[in-house]
């Protein structure tokens, strides 16, 4: 460690030099959350200890010509409500310096990657959440010639940040990636209307042994094929990971190998994009410590199969999330604009978005397999052999018009289905829990500077199969925004879970913000309920725990 | 801790010789777009500081996920034309769609028949080399490369706060 903050510490004197001559540039940003909160039993919002908490990171980065170094301060004083529990102190969260050229680009420290489509390796960072596996070691990267790329990495995945000091994972992680584009690579294929990409990756592992009653893998290897086509409007991508034997706490301790498959057909022209996509995943969960769970250290991303939604009851209350241990699903989504000026499409056309998307448990045969041999063997399947065993699906549709300068108007509608027993949200309720949603988006244009953005939307719950009300019961929401461009905004939201069994928590969330922003500074201030919920970004989430208070946010960008 | 101390007081170092510079030379140095490798929808690599265009260029972030910035693409959709035709610009829209809905860029980009340039970045490179917090995020490029103006979210009317940018960058009236 000393070795590593002395050799950053040389090139950054060395990078001063440098700056001397030409400056160099650097760039940043940074974010700040502030809440005060208060205790509100009614909704088992808690005030903690210190009543104030406060999260702040800034990032640094210094670019020379082909050298680069980089930092990031993280402070949590203590942790905002929802993020990740071992979180605290100040200090320094990472950390790197480089050197790159058109040839080649080397890391050493910190570093963010991502191999294919990431179902191999992906080390990420998406700080609203407090999700953080970067990898912390060795990287390069190799051009040797147009359309290759080869790809090395080699360290440990940040943990945790205690005490203003990163933490590590147990196991040290090392991989290779080569990638080629033939229409780049050779130069007779370059005008060709065929398209082609491929690649491979190879993943490893390491983590001692420790465990008296079992003999596990040390090294546990990763490896797969990826393919890309595209012929003038259709695309196809195709990756095919496989796991060699990694008996983890997520498998219970099998020695399965595990597999990951994913396939998307795409077709798109002028106003009509189509997409398929089927993915298989079984035993897959990949962590460069064998023992955690939750989001922590992941090697790899398996993304779940359906679309981020936005809206605020849509996306909070049953939101799904890839089941790493089994399964299979797909999805299928049409995006289409009718002509503006036809009878149909009006004046400024009209978009109508339809999406469809279902997941499985995977088929898991376990005739003539005894679970206790010494195989360690539990069962057998195979790629995209599916259960009956429903997890999630959602149908939804949306229609967008706009009517005038002044008026557009969005409906949308949504069913969804989830299996609460196996990817669990909520602990009241059992078994499917099937929502349907609507919502009426509406935009009005003031004048130039001035508009209004209004949403209704309303959540739907089926009863349990003994006829009692599912979880909390139907919601409704109204969502005012006020807006005056470039700088203020003004908005009012009202949760009211009105359809709760019990009448006592028939309650309102009411919550109103504002905010400023110029250039690339934004201030805003919130005050008010917040529901407890799942808080997601790309398909990864956090809970975060109902509460009661005040939220000031800072961000700036340099 | 020692570390930590070292660390800092070298990275000072670096800063103190470049506030030194940058007085002494006050020539107006320019922020410039930073160098990071992506792919475009065709799986075509482009580099971020080498876009290749001779006009101005209006870099935004955005997501598939993100209201706002639909909102705003969808908005300048309607005044492209004339804003390719009166400044020559062109618009690069990176989209930090992860491997979850990274596929549905396509689909979204022509099903809404825009014109822009579409880059991906799926894991973020680009988005934390451009200092960005949150999407929209939205840069304004003059032709030598440097950023002019930067602005943060999306209201309806912002689209003329950057036309007017625009036009003040280009010196037209």
């Amino acid at each position: 460690m000393k070795k590593i903050a002395l050799c950053l510490a040389a090139a950054a004197m060395s990078l001063a030099g440098y700056s001397q001559n030409d400056g160099g540039s650097f760039t940043g940003n940074i974010e700040s959350t502030f809440q005060y909160l208060n205790a509100d039993t009614l909704i088992d919002a808690l005030q903690p200890d210190s009543k104030g908490l406060l999260n702040t990171y800034m990032n640094v980065f210094y670019t020379n010509g082909k050298f680069k170094a980089g930092m990031r301060f993280e402070s949590y004083l203590p942790r905002i409500q929802g993020y990740p529990n071992r979180f605290d102190g100040t200090g320094i969260g990472m950390r790197y310096i480089g050197y790159s050229d058109d040839f080649v680009d080397v890391t050493l420290g910190s570093f963010y990657e991502q191999f294919g489509s990431g179902m191999i390796f992906r080390a990420y960072e998406d700080r609203a959440l407090g999700y953080d596996n970067m990898m912390d070691g060795g990287r390069i990267i190799l051009r040797p010639i147009d359309g290759v790329t080869i790809k090395g990495v080699y360290g440990y995945q940040r943990l945790s940040f205690q005490g203003g000091r990163i933490v590590h994972a147990d196991g040290i992680v090392r991989g290779f990636d080569g990638d080629l584009n033939l229409n780049s690579a050779i130069k007779s294929l370059s005008r060709n209307s065929l398209k082609v990409n491929v690649g491979g990756s190879f993943v490893s592992k390491f983590q001692e042994d420790d465990r008296d009653d079992l003999i596990l893998p040390e090294n546990v290897g990763t490896y797969g094929g990826r393919i890309g086509l595209r012929y003038k409007r259709f695309s196809m991508d195709g990756e095919y990971i496989i796991k060699e034997q990694d008996p983890s706490t997520d498998n219970e301790y099998i020695y399965n190998y595990g597999h990951a498959a994913l396939m998307n057909f795409g077709y798109s022209q002028k106003g009509l994009g189509i997409i398929l996509s089927a993915k298989s995943v079984d035993n897959m969960s990949f962590r460069s410590d064998r023992t955690k769970d939750l989001q922590d250290v992941f090697i790899n991303y398996l993304p779940a199969m359906t679309k981020t939604h936005t809206y605020n009851l849509v996306a909070s209350l049953y939101p799904y999330a890839t089941q790493p241990v089994g399964e299979i699903a797909y999805q299928a989504e049409v995006l289409y604009t009718i002509k503006r000026g036809s009878k149909l499409g009006g004046k400024y056309g009209t978009s109508i978005n339809a999406n469809f998307s279902t997941a499985y448990l995977p088929n898991r045969n376990t005739d003539g397999i005894n679970p206790l041999d010494s195989t360690g063997v539990t069962y057998v399947t195979n790629p995209f052999s599916m259960s009956d065993s429903l997890l999630w699906r959602d149908i939804n549709v949306n229609i967008y018009r706009k009517f005038s300068k002044k008026f557009n108007l969005r409906l949308s509608y949504f069913n969804i289905s989830l299996n609460n027993d196996v990817a669990k949200v909520t602990d009241d309720a059992k078994g499917l829990i099937v929502s349907h949603i609507g919502v009426a988006e509406a935009g009005i244009k003031i004048n130039r500077k001035h508009s209004l953005r209004v949403e209704l939307q309303g959540l739907f719950l089926n009863k349990d199969s003994y006829g009692n009300i599912n979880d909390q019961g139907n919601w409704a929401t109204v969502l005012v925004e006020y807006n005056v461009s470039p700088h203020w905004f003004f908005s009012v939201l009202d949760q009211y879970n009105y359809g709760n069994p019990v009448d006592d928590l028939k309650v309102h969330y009411l919550y109103g913000s504002f905010g400023y922003s110029k250039e690339s500074t934004r201030i805003a201030l919130g005050y008010g309920r917040q529901r407890a919920g799942l808080f997601c970004v790309g398909g990864v989430c956090r809970f975060v725990p109902a509460s009661n208070g005040l939220t000031l946010s800072f961000t700036q960008s340099f | 801790m020692k570390n930590i101390t070292l660390l800092f007081l070298s990275f000072s170092l670096a800063l103190g010789s470049f506030a030194q510079d940058d007085q002494g030379t006050d020539d107006g140095r320019q922020k410039k777009v930073a160098s990071v490798i992506l792919e475009d929808m065709d799986g075509n690599e482009v580099n971020t500081a080498d876009l290749g265009f001779d006009g101005p260029i209006i870099i935004s972030f955005w997501a598939t996920w993100c209201s706002p910035c639909k909102r705003e693409l969808n908005t300048i959709h309607e005044l492209y034309t004339d804003w390719q035709a009166d400044y020559g610009v062109n618009l690069v829209a990176v989209s930090i769609d992860d491997e979850k809905t990274k596929n549905s860029v396509p689909m979204y980009v022509n099903g809404k028949n825009w014109e822009y340039v579409v880059l991906m970045d799926p894991n973020g490179d680009f988005k934390r080399a451009m200092g960005v917090n949150n999407v929209p995020h939205t840069f304004l490029i003059d032709t030598d490369g440097n950023i002019v103006a930067t602005h943060t979210t999306y209201s309806p009317g912002d689209e003329y706060e950057l036309e007017d940018e625009l036009k003040e960058m280009l010196g037209i009236e």
